[in-house]
């Protein structure tokens, strides 16, 4: 589904990712660890086509085809949905406005019909319930005063509403309690399909005791330097990110 | 290898191709009617005003007003403090008078040249009351005169009283020579003097003691010749206990010439009336260098004259090359209230100097001012606004929000704020705040598959919600278009 190679992008003339191979099948969860500034949010925002970052070498294939050349909107509307770490505020946007105008952007992408204010309302009712939310959230502003939990769970809501092909989560997991975290380990959970896949980005550990990636990469300055299963995460859990630098270092 | 995109340049270009877009939209109310006018030639001096005044048939009283207005304009200077800058204007090219020529009186719609009627067709406004929205009484200005006014009938049953400035002139002088100026002196500013003296049409309203007025008001205001100024005059008197909703709405074709419009609009509040009058101004704004347009130096001022008076002014300002409005409030009446709530947006070479004052001098007086501004383009938007407490005003409140919205890297928004308090109890509120449309937030929508331009007008919209809440249905959803095509495109 998702096949990156060699990929190298820079901020400012500063080289964040320095050769990233990653590759995705469809039914797969990856998760991506490593220490803030290691450059995982980065990755993330470039699938997801932000504008921030320059790519300068390497090449990015999602179902076959050149992801590089699509557009932010071209690429939600081609199944990718990434779960933002910081969220943005919309003042004055209704939350089901914004989100019923993302899934009508989407259906009619799809050729299928836009729905209407009615149906639409049947629609996220159901999907609020999955992820514990009550229907006040549909009446305020996009993430508007939303504390860190809230905006986590209203990235849930739209992910399982807009039901992406891949789905990026960026630290969805930072910030949240204990009850907040499983209520969206549950949210991913039950979207869990064969045809889908995720890419999990996190920094913690305890996310894993709830969900259950198939492969664990970790990450250290612009580079994967450790692949591996679930396992893995205990390792890091038991021994940080020290061994593997050293590791590393003596790589190179 | 494949052709690697460079993201950070391409999306500044895609930027600039998507404001570019936006600035080469057709303005869409661009299109002049072939209509034989009887123009008076260009020149100002007593001659001309005296000759309008006969056109027009006035009595006495008015052409001396007129005249004496002139001579106080003679002695005025522009102003030149507002944050606009454009080549002087030669008031002897002007033309102050256009009429559509008409064969004879007009006594019903049926006699009304079908070339108007279509104009206004063309413009989304039929006169055809069958055709019309049954809650909206129509008056359409075209140039210097009125050419037909709707639902007349049905508004004389509860004694409302709504025609053509000149009508009223002729039919209700006591009450014309009452109020005008009452409000807006002739000599109160440079352009209500020239207004006095030179004003064409408009559109008088009257409700009587306790009357509700039944259907929304509305004036269409149409420029249509050229090298002719539109100098129009509203007066709205609602009396005790009366309730009024007013509707203002403008378009003008598209000239590489500038054209002037300076209207003055009057509003009085008796005892326990309620004045609410919303403009939607889409005057022609200039092409994409800013050559052409509309100056529109108007005067607004609504009086609460009597106790527990309110007047509402809501105005959606997307036209125009320059915009130089201040819709204000005199809160004489004890307890009264004044409201300002405006949406003023500029793209291109647009200049907005646009603003509310809010003068308290009774009792427990409130004053409420929301205003949004949004630039795009290399236009330049300000707010200008001014809150005075008098002496006499003991527990006054004032509250003062002023939001502006940049689009664009080449555009300004300035606030210019003036608070005079004279009387300790006054409790006054002001928050402003500067922002540009975030690329965060665009990506955010990017992300969800909301194209750009969506993302904009979503945004715009959510910023100027407050105001839009505050327009009657009819023109809410009019505002929305509006906003659509003057930004259609327009990133930041």
């Amino acid at each position: 589904m998702l096949e990156i190679k060699n990929l190298h992008a820079s901020v400012e003339s500063k080289e964040i990712l320095k050769g990233i191979d990653l590759t995705i099948k469809a039914g797969e969860m990856h998760t991506i660890m490593g220490l803030n500034g290691s450059g995982k949010s980065t990755l993330a925002n470039i699938i997801a086509g932000s504008e921030v970052y320059k790519i300068t070498k390497g090449t990015v294939l999602y179902n076959n085809k050149d992801l590089l050349d699509l557009s932010p909107e071209e690429r939600a509307l081609q199944g990718i949905f990434l779960s933002f770490q910081y969220p943005a505020v919309i003042p004055g946007v209704n939350n089901t406005y914004f989100i019923k105008a993302a899934l009508n952007a989407k259906r009619k992408y799809q050729g299928e019909a836009e729905l209407d204010a009615m149906d639409f309302m049947v629609l996220i009712k159901e999907k609020l319930k999955m992820v514990g939310m009550d229907e006040s959230y549909l009446r305020r502003s996009v993430n508007d005063g939303f504390s860190g939990g809230e905006k986590k769970r209203n990235e849930i809501l739209q992910m399982i509403t807009l039901e992406p092909t891949l789905a990026i989560l960026d630290e969805t997991d930072s910030g949240l309690d204990i009850d907040a975290l499983k209520i969206i380990a549950n949210g991913v959970n039950n979207y869990r399909k064969k045809d889908n896949a995720f890419l999990v980005i996190t920094h913690y550990q305890r996310l894993l005791n709830y969900i259950e990636p198939d492969v664990i990469h970790v990450m250290i300055d612009g580079k994967i330097v450790k692949t591996g299963g679930k396992e893995l995460a205990l390792t890091l859990e038991e021994k940080g990110y020290q061994w593997l630098t050293d590791e590393a270092t003596v790589e190179l | 290898m494949p052709q690697v995109p460079q993201k950070s340049d391409s999306f500044k270009e895609r930027e600039y191709k998507i404001i570019d877009d936006a600035i080469n939209q057709d303005y869409k109310y661009g299109f002049v009617s072939d209509i034989e006018q009887d123009i008076i030639p260009p020149g100002l001096n007593e001659d001309v005003i005296r000759l309008i005044s006969s056109k027009k048939d006035e009595p006495d009283w008015l052409l001396e007003w007129r005249l004496k207005s002139y001579r106080n304009w003679k002695k005025m200077v522009e102003p030149t403090w507002a944050k606009i800058s454009y080549p002087p204007i030669d008031f002897q090219a002007i033309s102050y008078y256009a009429a559509p020529k008409e064969k004879k009186k007009l006594g019903s719609l049926d006699e009304v040249d079908p070339e108007l009627l279509d104009t206004y067709n063309k413009l989304g406004i039929p006169l055809d009351e069958q055709k019309l929205l049954s809650n909206v009484a129509v008056d359409a200005v075209f140039d210097s005169v009125s050419v037909a006014t709707t639902f007349k009938e049905e508004l004389a049953k509860h004694g409302v009283i709504f025609m053509p400035f000149s009508e009223a002139v002729q039919k209700y002088p006591e009450l014309v020579k009452k109020y005008l100026g009452m409000s807006v002196p002739p000599a109160d500013n440079f352009y209500s003097a020239l207004n006095s003296a030179v004003f064409s049409d408009g559109s008088f309203v009257y409700i009587p003691k306790g009357v509700r007025c039944p259907m929304e008001l509305s004036t269409y205001f149409r420029i249509n010749a050229s090298q002719t100024g539109q100098f129009e005059r509203t007066l709205i008197v609602a009396e005790e206990g009366s309730h009024v909703s007013y509707l203002e709405g403008c378009t003008a074709p598209m000239r590489d010439e500038n054209q002037l419009h300076a209207a003055v609009v009057e509003l009085i509040a008796h005892k326990d009336a309620n004045i609410k009058y919303s403009t939607v101004q889409n005057w022609y704004p200039g092409d994409k260098e800013g050559k052409g347009g509309i100056y529109n130096f108007v005067t607004k001022r609504g009086l609460c004259r009597g106790a527990n008076s309110k007047i509402s002014w809501t105005q959606i300002e997307t036209g125009s090359a320059i915009t130089w409005k201040y819709p204000s409030v005199i809160l004489k009446g004890d307890n009264s209230i004044g409201e300002f709530y405006s949406v003023a947006m500029t793209n291109n070479y647009q200049q907005a100097d646009t603003g509310s004052k809010m003068i308290h001098i009774g009792k427990n007086t409130k004053s409420t001012i929301i205003s949004k501004g949004i630039s795009a383009g290399r236009s330049q938007n300000t707010y200008r606004g001014g809150v005075k407490i008098m002496k006499s005003a003991e527990n006054a409140r004032n509250f003062s929000q002023c939001d502006s919205i940049l689009i664009g890297d080449k555009c300004g928004a300035h606030t210019f704020p003036y608070i005079d308090v004279r009387n300790p109890s006054a409790l006054m509120e002001h928050e402003a705040t500067t922002s540009n449309i975030g690329d965060d937030q665009l990506f955010y929508c990017n992300q969800r598959g909301i194209s750009t331009e969506d993302a904009v007008s979503m945004i715009v919209n959510g910023f100027c919600k407050e105001v839009f809440a505050n327009l009657p249905m009819e023109f809410a959803v009019e505002a929305h278009k509006l906003m659509e095509i003057s930004l259609e495109g327009s990133v930041g």
